[in-house]
């Protein structure tokens, strides 16, 4: 009875709130959803001559797929955890896909069809290592077998159910493993690696029950480094410690020989030390030195010599045995605009199987790698099929001299995001291609009318779907009244920088970033943040806008900054410039100068702040605003948190008179040893907010939303639980939450939550925050909310005040007058963990707000923020439920209707953005992930707009029906009034 | 047939060893989820639907699949109260709270935690399915004649058929009367408002 009565309740009332929700067929009319992998890792082709025609990929970001070789299309996917990175992959008998992750851990077969995992079994060992996979052709009791070496102990494991046959430790000697091999047809393995770095290592073991064979080793003064290649199955070749000499390491029937042949000797100024490039080509292998790659063959014992030396950025594919005892490679190298393809045998360099030139779109950037696959054609020839992976993560498949398919993998990855308005309509632009004619017009809408009516045929309805699917409305390239079409521009990891176009998803124009690319001055660029940089309003309409890449040499706060202004439109690098300070923030202030050009505030590592745009406006703008900038900073390691104002010009040796020194002017130190920042939250910069005052229906009454943009959410945790669930007990775990002005760095509420944990997610808007924590008493995950409201107005409900004009509603809001501030609050619990919380913007903030879920399952969910309401209780009033609060029940409802992703899941789900439409009503949501959703969504429905269900055939029809009927009571009036004129 | 004896000996051997103690590295859950016939759409789990059921320990610390025969397991978990949620499109299933113990190993203690009920095995099943659409009402004719046009159109069938009749019941003294008056006030009539009218 305890659980059905607020069921029953909650039953009652959600006819009150308002479910917004699709219908099937209204799926992708304004949703869109793309799926991808990530940057491929590894690919292996199954290419028999029964069934399609696939390929199994895994990738960098711990992705399994198996993509359709004709297409490119994904079969099926599966997404690891996020420390599970697949470190081998293989198909075995056929059919299964044998994947090993987790540094070697985890062993799992998926069935190569359908994807559905068949066992799993997980491997231990003593110690850190090495992690090999290696697929035998040995067959013990019918058990085909796949040899692992793993975490220092080498596992045969039996391909049908994954149980483990056998196991060998290795865990007495510090051996480095480096391969795992096994010579053709024989029935035993061989080890090979390094032990305390100048000893080789040998181990024959028989594949059949783990029995040690025989165990040789070598010494050589000189040491090893780096990677080796196989030459052979029974040959290797690897460098010494100075990169200088190569050896030939021959373990032949276990006698070892180390034959040293020094570069020198090979090429004539040699550049410097080497790097092999890991294969296991027969008798020949890779080396580079600086920018040159040099093919070395190896010639009956240990003799060298090199076969080719190439200039050219080049990539090595995967050796791959076309018939017995053939094997070939593939070797891409670039050339201007395109890439040459060339596929070897190994044993015979001069001799070219394939060579093909391939035009390449140049924003790919470089091939990163290559695997090769054959296939036999009718005139019983070798054709080649070559995948490609591009320096922009992307993935394509060559065969025959063109790109079958290509793949834009590279927005697997998202850093940051941000929109674009599209170009005006405007006479020049030619948008006739799109345009209907009012005939098509008409015949769709009487098609809709048949629709509606249950008239329509099968035929009549497939039409209508694709129709209303690809409504060119959407997809135009112009601004819509409606402001639904924008370009949401995101920053991948790659540094590409692509634009999507918000109708259809498509791509409009991508970019590979050149100042994100790998350079002499900044060997590792990665890129931070998007910010729209120049937003055309009023004066400057003609121009295009732009947006503002940042970036950081290398992954550290004090890395050297990169910056790029990148036009919206067309995706032409304007300018970038290396930047001869740090970047630890980034703050966008709300000035523009006359060209519309916001500017930024950079905080550098050292605390010293840089204005852009370096133009004499923009320094005039700062001398003005000099004493209204404040900004602070997080030390989530220590527990400080500080204020900034500007203080100073910089005077370091430098004159640049737009960095300015900073002034702390308040500090809250935490205590670390009790409590850990685990999160912060601010409000968003650019949201509006309707009205500061809230109508208290229920005693007449008036509150003031307290609505600052200084202020902070700040969430702290005990050390000791700032780490996983279940390692801690509630009695020595909590949760505090501060609210902080920013700019006088006063406390305005400060709150405990006893027995909590995070991690905590949580969202801002106008005077409220939510946040998502773990109640570790009640073991569920919870969600609070707080508002907060300014007292200091509270005395502006009477009337006659605000007649007679002595209220103080028009007294400015400053953080400095300190203004009595009320906080009410509340917590329910929520079902899901999260992975990330936002809540709907409009474009005015009239609209009520919901909040957008991201959960666990990569499911968005609206819920709406009067669940969330602190002044919610157990039995409201009944002036209390006119106003729409609804009676307090201790969890918040899933309606399953209220997911906005429907049935579909945002895969790897990192965050949502929305963004206002023009429409008030209306808010577009992008959600990314490894996958991209985009929906439109409206709050409390479209109540300004008639929703796409409207029938405009039916409006004209009873228009049409309206008018005859009118002619006709016309005539027939006339003929009365006539013959009551002859009576 | 084979199969099915197999799975019926891995049912019988699962219900004890729920939670067992790996080798020295930590414990290990094992348990399954269950999606009952009769629920979902077609009455019947859709083999491509089974595979991308995920099982998540604590918020995404270990994701798991699951087996064929729904069963999933999680290696190398201290001992302490986990939590697992089921991410399965198209089921909403709750959160379990699983206990693993140091002292007593083997002995499972698993809750759900939307409505507390005890588990005595870990097999998993959904509270109920989740549907994410709208049913579509069927086309009636009620609907018709409620939306703003079928009112409309229902209002001037009114006027046009009932209201003559009503002028007709009306006692033909009183008719002229107020025709008279009509007149008199000068009230336009529906015949002189539309063009033409005023020629007669």
């Amino acid at each position: 009875m305890a659980i059905t009565y607020p069921i029953f309740l909650f039953l009652i009332f959600s006819s009150l709130v308002p479910i917004l929700s699709l219908y099937e067929d209204q799926v992708g009319l304004t949703d869109w959803h793309q799926q991808y992998i990530g940057k491929v890792k590894q690919a292996v082709f199954h290419t028999h001559k029964t069934g399609r025609k696939r390929v199994v990929v895994s990738t960098e970001l711990n992705v399994i797929a198996t993509l359709d070789l004709r297409r490119g299309e994904i079969f099926w996917r599966h997404v690891l955890g996020s420390n599970d990175a697949v470190d081998g992959m293989d198909i075995a008998l056929g059919k299964y896909v044998i994947t090993l992750s987790s540094e070697g851990r985890v062993l799992r077969a998926w069935n190569l069809p359908d994807g559905q995992m068949v066992w799993e079994s997980s491997l231990h060992g003593p110690k850190h290592s090495k992690s090999l996979l290696l697929m035998t052709n040995l067959i013990i009791e019918r058990n085909n077998v796949v040899v692992i070496f793993s975490n220092g102990r080498l596992h045969a494991v039996s391909c049908v159910d994954g149980e483990v046959l056998w196991n060998k430790d290795f865990e007495a000697e510090s051996l480095e493993v480096q391969q795992v091999i096994q010579p053709a047809g024989s029935n035993f393995v061989y080890i090979v690696g390094f032990a305390a770095s100048s000893q080789f290592e040998m181990y024959q073991i028989n594949a059949r029950n783990g029995e040690l064979l025989k165990h040789e080793n070598a010494a050589f003064s000189g040491g090893f480094s780096g990677q080796v290649s196989l030459v052979s199955s029974e040959t290797l070749v690897a460098l010494d410690s100075t990169g200088l000499i190569l050896l030939v390491i021959s373990f032949h029937e276990g006698k070892i020989s180390i034959q040293h042949t020094p570069i020198s000797n090979l090429v004539e100024d040699a550049p410097g030390p080497a790097v092999i490039i890991p294969s296991s080509t027969m008798g020949l292998f890779a080396i580079r030195m600086n920018a040159v790659t040099i093919f070395i063959r190896v010639r009956g014992k240990g003799m060298l010599e090199v076969a080719e030396k190439v200039n050219r950025e080049t990539t090595i594919g995967n050796a791959l045995s076309i018939s017995e005892g053939q094997q070939v490679f593939a070797l891409v190298q670039h050339a201007g605009r395109d890439i040459r393809l060339t596929v070897k045998l190994a044993h015979d360099w001069d001799d070219d199987l394939l060579k093909e030139s391939i035009k390449m779109d140049q924003q790919r950037g470089l091939v990163h790698k290559v695997f090769l696959n054959n296939y036999v054609r009718t005139d019983r020839s070798h054709g080649f099929r070559a995948l490609i992976v591009m320096e922009d993560h992307s993935l394509l498949l060559l065969q025959q001299g063109t790109i079958v398919w290509s793949r834009e993998d590279g927005l697997a990855s998202i850093i940051d995001v941000t929109t674009s308005e599209l170009p005006v309509e405007r006479a020049g632009v030619s948008v006739a291609k799109f345009e209907l004619n009012l005939f098509e017009w008409l015949k769709g809408h009487m098609l809709k009318l048949k629709g509606t009516l249950m008239l329509a045929s099968p035929e009549d309805i497939a039409a209508i779907q694709y129709m209303r699917l690809q409504s060119s409305e959407k997809s135009k390239m112009t601004r819509d009244h409606n402001g639904f079409r924008k370009l949401i521009i995101v920053l991948t990891r790659a540094g590409k920088l692509f634009a999507l176009h918000t109708g259809d998803g498509r791509i409009v124009w991508s970019r590979l970033l050149q100042s994100l690319c790998k350079s002499e001055a900044c060997q590792h660029p990665i890129g931070l943040y998007l910010c729209p940089w120049q937003v055309p309003h009023h004066h400057a309409l003609n121009e295009n806008p732009f947006v503002l890449v940042v970036g950081r040499c290398f992954q550290s706060p004090d890395a050297l900054g990169v910056l790029s202004f990148v036009d919206s439109y067309t995706g032409k690098e304007l300018s970038s410039s290396n930047l001869d300070h740090s970047i630890a923030r980034v703050i966008p202030l709300p000035f523009t100068d006359s060209t519309e050009q916001r500017l930024h505030l950079l905080i550098d590592a050292d605390k010293k702040a840089h204005f852009y745009p370096k133009t004499p406006e923009a320094i005039g703008i700062v001398r003005r605003e000099f004493s209204n900038i404040y900004w602070y900073s997080v030390e989530d390691d220590n527990g400080i948190i500080k204020g900034y104002a500007l203080k100073s010009k910089c005077n370091s040796n430098v004159a640049d008179k737009f960095c300015f020194d900073a002034s702390e002017l308040w500090s809250i130190v935490l205590p670390s040893e009790s409590e850990k920042i685990i999160a912060t939250v601010t409000r968003k910069l650019n949201e509006a907010v309707h009205t500061q005052a809230k109508l208290i229906a229920a005693d007449q009454d008036v509150m003031y939303k307290y609505i600052s943009r200084n202020l902070l959410f700040v969430a702290t945790v005990a050390p000791k639980a700032s780490c996983e669930i279940g390692s801690i007990t509630p009695e020595e775990s909590w949760l505090v939450i501060y609210l902080i002005d920013t700019v006088t760095g006063r406390v305005l509420h400060r709150m405990t939550h006893h027995g909590s944990q995070g991690p905590v997610e949580a969202v801002f808007s106008e005077n409220w925050v939510v946040y998502h924590y773990f109640n570790l008493r009640a073991h569920r995950y919870e969600m609070s909310v707080i508002e907060i409201y300014d007292q200091s107005r509270a005395d502006n409900k009477d009337v006659w005040k605000l007649v007679v004009g002595k209220h103080n509603l028009t007294s400015p809001i400053s953080s400095y007058s300190r203004s009595e501030v009320v906080t009410k609050s509340q917590s329910y619990f929520f079902t899901h963990s999260l992975k990330a919380i936002d809540v709907t913007s409009t474009a005015k903030g009239i609209t009520s707000k919901q909040l957008l879920i991201g959960t666990i399952g990569d499911q968005v969910l609206a819920l709406d923020k009067r669940f969330l309401d602190p002044r919610r209780s157990a039995n409201p009033t009944q002036v209390e439920r006119e106003e729409g609060i609804i009676p307090l029940t201790d969890s918040l409802p899933i309606i399953p209707q209220s997911y906005i992703t429907h049935n579909l899941r945002v895969e790897g789900l990192q965050g949502i953005i929305t963004v206002p439409a023009k429409l008030e009503s209306t808010t577009l949501v992008f959600a990314y992930g490894l996958d991209l959703f985009f929906t439109h969504f409206a709050p409390t429905r479209t109540y300004d707009s008639l929703t796409e269900e409207f029938s405009y055939a039916l409006l004209l029809i009873t228009i049409v029906a309206l008018v005859a009927a009118i002619f006709v009571t016309w005539v027939l009036s006339r003929r009365k009034e006539l013959q009551d004129r002859w009576r | 047939m084979a199969s099915i004896a197999r799975l019926l000996l891995l049912v019988l051997l699962s219900t004890a060893l729920t939670v067992s103690s790996g080798s020295g590295y930590g414990y290990t859950i094992n348990g399954r989820v269950k999606i009952p016939q009769g629920l979902g759409t077609a009455g019947l789990v859709l083999p491509g639907k089974m595979s991308n059921i995920k099982v998540i320990l604590n918020g995404g610390q270990i994701v798991s699949y699951l087996r064929p025969d729904g069963y999933f397991s999680f290696q190398n978990i201290p001992a302490g109260t986990h939590l697992i949620e089921v991410a399965a499109i198209g089921y909403f299933f709750s959160p379990v709270r699983v206990d693993v113990s140091a002292r007593n190993p083997g002995k499972v203690q698993a809750a759900l935690t939307e409505n507390r009920r005890g588990l005595s095995e870990l097999v998993l099943e959904p509270l109920r399915d989740e549907k994410y659409y709208e049913i579509r009402e069927p086309f009636s004719i009620m609907n018709v004649v409620k939306s703003p046009m079928g009112l409309m159109v229902g209002f001037m069938l009114v006027v046009v058929f009932l209201m003559p009749k009503l002028v007709e019941n009306m006692d033909p003294e009183e008719m002229r009367r107020a025709q008279e008056e009509m007149r008199n006030q000068g009230v336009p009539s529906l015949a002189s408002l539309l063009p033409g009218g005023g020629r007669n």
